[in-house]
């Protein structure tokens, strides 16, 4: 993103470096500021001019004329789109994403609950993914064309083949309708609704805060099954990108120098090859967790899990656009943070970027 | 016209003796083909491939029921002898409605590539020619498509466009646009330093045919990789708006909303949902095949 | 004593046809001293440097009538006692620094992880001698180096890093595979210089590859002329002026002199070596 600073070279040497620092996140702050202000465009111009129309959604389609105007001015329609959108924006930005008239409730509220839900499942399918992933396509990358590479290929393949859904279904049939093995819908079973106090809002850390071991295990019988398609579709990608990553690596000169040290072929690949794709890594995981949101508004579906993701299609199959437009807000603000955390990790762990 | 014998064909393909830049391109493109084939994730891929197209054009051959045609006496019964597949829960032929499937499949293919492939190479050839202002003007608004991923994102056209088949696949479209234009604006941007549109530039090129002639031939197959890759996540998004409800509506046969409605059976009747599934992953992994193959043949250094 | 006893090596790269012949039957020995190795790009001069090591990518073959180091068969040794012989008892210098020290780790790490793989795990030993390596190959203020990435160190610098990991557990044998030509001209002497004392004081043995017929030499007791595989003339570094093969008179012909200048170099006439090849 360093482009997008606009300082010359010539320029650059005039700065000092923690003023070029500055100016480096000045630069990327503005950037990141226009990419939300984008989005909120993008939102707002989904829920103005597309064929739907705002009032029906809201008052049905067999109201009468007066109703109909009133709530058309309600919603400020009648103004200019410009002043509409000023209008959007500040609200959002002061945290007001309007009502749901699904749940009745304002859609911040809504998002509050549901937010943590998808958090608890992406982040342990991140962690799982990535720890298997990464492994393997380590694996697959420095013994290219044997057979362990041709494995590791195959899985690749049939994660980024499989829609989760449908192997969100066949788990569901395997190992929770004939095993019994896994609970079915939901986060936990609900005998114990509201048996530990609300702390972090994710059910495994709040029944091991409150030192219910039965809770926890019994959260975990249901996490584990959502949590797994999610690290398999994230595990396809992550070691697809590992192994190309690995190869490039061990074709460089000082992969042979480490050779060339006597070190053992472990200490070559870990120690040298491995510290040179860390970084490359961490942006892949990165962004893999934000698409990760994208495979929980389907495996959320099927498992009914009460995250983010069946949100976004309760509001959808309902068309309430408050619902829609704040779930994928959320969404879209989620993958350009990670965007920028993942920038910030390439300047930390890259001397050459200091 | 050449009479295009067996022997007629062999000589025009005949490396030793070209005639025309159009028949070096035939035989590159013989010799491309070839090489896909022979590599097995190639001939696999194109092999479902071609199924796919067969079964979309003879569907009425193949089918052996009307792929509509209720029959409440005989709903969600197993595989067997008469529907190979089972039944549906409105007694429908599971078999005769993934054959009819594969029209719904095909057209979503076809059509968003037609649509997406033009517009990222009209986009990303422009800002990567251009540079400064366009530039970012034009990759400010690809990063705000890119900051969403790509279900969501057709996910709400879709919620505002309404339910449909064709509404879906505009859908797609808009959510899949963004990485083509990314991918043929890094290919214009070096291309554009290249000595040859540098000529171009001197004898007095505009800028439009630059763009036209010099740099979009030059993006086009790298473009043409892509989507072929995209092919398969085009096809599990869309079987994803099919499975939410907001792609193709019943009762038109459609994989993903095949699997919908056999959600609600499926604890009982596991075929309802198993093969409209296999279909989704056997078209998307030969997508992913085939596209792995093209682009290690067109573009040996990625092989890796 | 001899070090290094080489009898018909052979090395071949697996290509569309089956095999490339790049090393086609070579012989020399080599003991405390230090011997030239000079090629043209393809000569094969890199792969004879590797084989020895044993270095060279999975699928090439490397075949020898004898191979012996320090009086044992490299090629019968399995893997793990080659991981003790490389970089104890034999070590290689390679060519560019800015490619050839992991650019991510700093280089007296690079430099201890030898010490600490050959001689002794201990790190604060393993710290001091690196520092005192460092020293000897006239890095001003090893201290500070120590801690610095390749990147943020000259070429120069970074090839005397590349010799002071080579040399700090102390080998018998050192490879030094073109170790100047990625460097400045101006640096270019001090490190052969720097590279040379330090493999005589220890008594080494040191096969120095390279293109550059003047620097061999000046740095080698004896020099090998290598081309298209096979050697063609073996002469002491003296002798230079005096080869007898045409090949090594052309390449002396084509240096050019401050002294007598020359408005044409003379090239390679390849088609007269060719002839010549082919009548052993």
């Amino acid at each position: 993103m360093t482009d997008d600073i606009g300082v010359t070279p010539a320029g650059l040497r005039k700065w000092s470096p923690s003023a070029l620092r500055a100016g480096r996140a000045i630069g990327v702050l503005s950037s990141i500021a226009l990419t939300l202000m984008g989005l909120l465009l993008l939102t707002f111009l989904l829920a103005r001019f597309l064929p739907a129309d705002p009032v029906y959604a809201i008052i049905g389609d067999n109201a009468d004329r007066d109703t109909y105007e009133r709530v058309y001015r309600e919603l400020g329609l009648d103004q200019p789109v410009y002043q509409q959108f000023f209008t959007y924006a500040l609200k959002v930005v002061t945290g007001d994403l309007g009502m749901s008239h699904i749940t009745g409730m304002p859609v911040v509220r809504d998002l509050l609950e549901v937010v943590p839900a998808t958090l608890e499942l992406a982040i342990v399918a991140i962690i799982l993914g990535s720890a298997a992933g990464i492994p393997l396509g380590v694996l697959a990358g420095t013994n290219q064309n044997k057979p362990i590479d041709h494995v590791v290929r195959i899985i690749g393949l049939i994660g980024y083949s499989t829609p989760a859904f449908w192997a969100g279904m066949g788990i569901l049939i395997i190992f929770y309708a004939q095993l019994g093995w896994i609970g079915g819908a939901g986060r936990q079973d609900p005998y114990f609704f509201g048996e530990v106090p609300t702390v972090t809002r994710l059910v495994t850390v709040d029944a091991l805060l409150a030192g219910r071991v039965d809770i926890f295990l019994d959260a975990l019988r249901y996490l584990v099954a959502p949590a797994l398609i999610l690290a398999y579709n994230a595990l396809a990608y992550i070691s697809r990108m590992t192994r190309s990553f690995m190869l490039e690596q061990m074709n460089q000169e000082y992969v042979v120098t480490a050779k060339a040290k006597g070190l053992s072929r472990g200490k070559v690949i870990w120690a040298h090859a491995f510290v040179n794709i860390r970084v490359q890594l961490v942006t892949i995981v990165a962004l893999t967790f934000g698409a990760m949101l994208e495979g929980a508004v389907l495996v959320e579906t099927v498992f009914a899990w009460p995250g983010l993701g069946q949100y976004l299609t309760r509001g959808l199959m309902f068309r309430d656009m408050n619902v829609v437009l704040g779930s994928v807000l959320v969404i879209g603000i989620f993958f350009i943070i990670l965007n920028m955390l993942a920038d910030f990790a390439y300047r930390q762990l890259d001397p050459r970027t200091r | 016209m050449h009479a295009l014998t067996r022997q007629g064909l062999r000589a025009y393909l005949d490396p030793q003796n070209v005639h025309s830049s159009r028949q070096a391109a035939a035989q590159g493109l013989v010799r491309g083909g070839i090489q896909i084939l022979r590599n097995p994730s190639g001939l696999i891929g194109a092999a479902i491939i071609v199924l796919l197209v067969l079964a979309a054009i003879l569907a009425p051959l193949l089918a052996t029921h009307n792929p509509y045609a209720q029959n409440l006496q005989q709903v969600l019964l197993p595989p067997g002898a008469d529907h190979w597949f089972g039944t549906d829960n409105l007694g429908r032929d599971i078999y005769s409605r993934i054959v009819y499937g594969a029209r719904a499949t095909l057209t979503i293919v076809c059509i968003v590539s037609v649509i997406v492939g033009p517009i990222g190479i009209i986009i990303g050839a422009t800002a990567g020619y251009f540079g400064g202002l366009v530039d970012t003007v034009l990759m400010r608004i690809t990063d705000v498509f890119l900051s969403l991923p790509s279900l969501v994102l057709a996910l709400a056209f879709a919620a505002a466009l309404g339910p449909g088949l064709d509404n879906a696949i505009i859908a797609i479209s808009f959510a899949t646009w963004p990485p083509i234009a990314r991918l043929a604006r890094a290919e214009a941007m070096t291309i554009r330093k290249s000595d040859y549109v540098a000529a171009a530039r001197m004898m007095q090129a505009s800028d439009l045919r630059i763009i036209l002639r010099q740099i979009i031939p030059m993006c086009t197959l790298s473009v043409v990789v892509r989507l072929t890759l995209n092919m398969a996540g085009v096809i599990l998004v869309a079987a994803g708006l099919g499975f939410l409800g907001v792609g193709a509506q019943p009762p038109l046969p459609e994989w993903g909303a095949m699997i919908a409605v056999g959600r609600q059976y499926m604890l009982d009747s596991w075929w309802t949902v198993t093969f409209p599934g296999l279909a989704i992953v056997a078209v998307s992994l030969a997508f992913n095949l085939f596209g792995d193959a093209l682009r290690d043949t067109l573009d040996p250094r990625s092989a890796r | 004593m001899t070090l290094l006893d080489i009898e018909n090596l052979r090395v071949r790269y697996p290509d569309t046809h089956g095999y490339y012949e790049a090393v086609r039957g070579i012989s020399f020995r080599l003991g405390s001293e230090r011997l030239g190795l000079v090629g043209e790009s393809g000569s094969g001069k890199s792969s004879v440097g590797r084989a020895i090591m044993r270095l060279l990518p999975d699928g090439v073959k490397i075949e020898a009538d004898r191979l012996d180091l320090e009086g044992e068969d490299i090629l019968a040794a399995p893997e793990k006692r080659m991981l003790f012989l490389r970089g104890k008892t034999m070590s290689m210098i390679l060519q560019d620094p800015r490619f050839s020290l992991n650019p991510l780790v700093p280089v007296g790490r690079q430099i201890m992880e030898v010490y600490l793989e050959h001689v002794k795990r201990d790190v604060t030993q393993a710290r001091a001698r690196a520092l005192e390596m460092l020293a000897q190959v006239r890095i001003n203020d090893p201290e500070r180096t120590f801690d610095l990435y390749p990147h943020e160190i000259s070429g120069g610098m970074g090839q005397r890093v590349m010799i002071a990991m080579m040399l700090i557990a102390g080998p018998r044998l050192v490879i030094a595979d073109e170790p100047t030509s990625a460097l400045d001209v101006t640096v270019r002497r001090s490190v052969l210089e720097i590279l040379d004392k330090l493999v005589t004081e220890t008594g080494a043995g040191l096969l120095l590859i390279s293109h550059d017929l003047a620097v061999v030499s000046q740095f080698c007791d004896r020099v090998l002329i290598l081309y298209k595989g096979r050697i063609v003339e073996e002469i002491d570094a003296r002798d230079l002026a005096r080869a007898r093969h045409p090949y090594t008179q052309a390449l002396l012909a084509s240096i050019p002199d401050m002294r007598h200048p020359r408005s044409h170099l003379p090239m390679l006439d390849r088609d007269a070596i060719a002839c010549l090849d082919s009548t052993p």
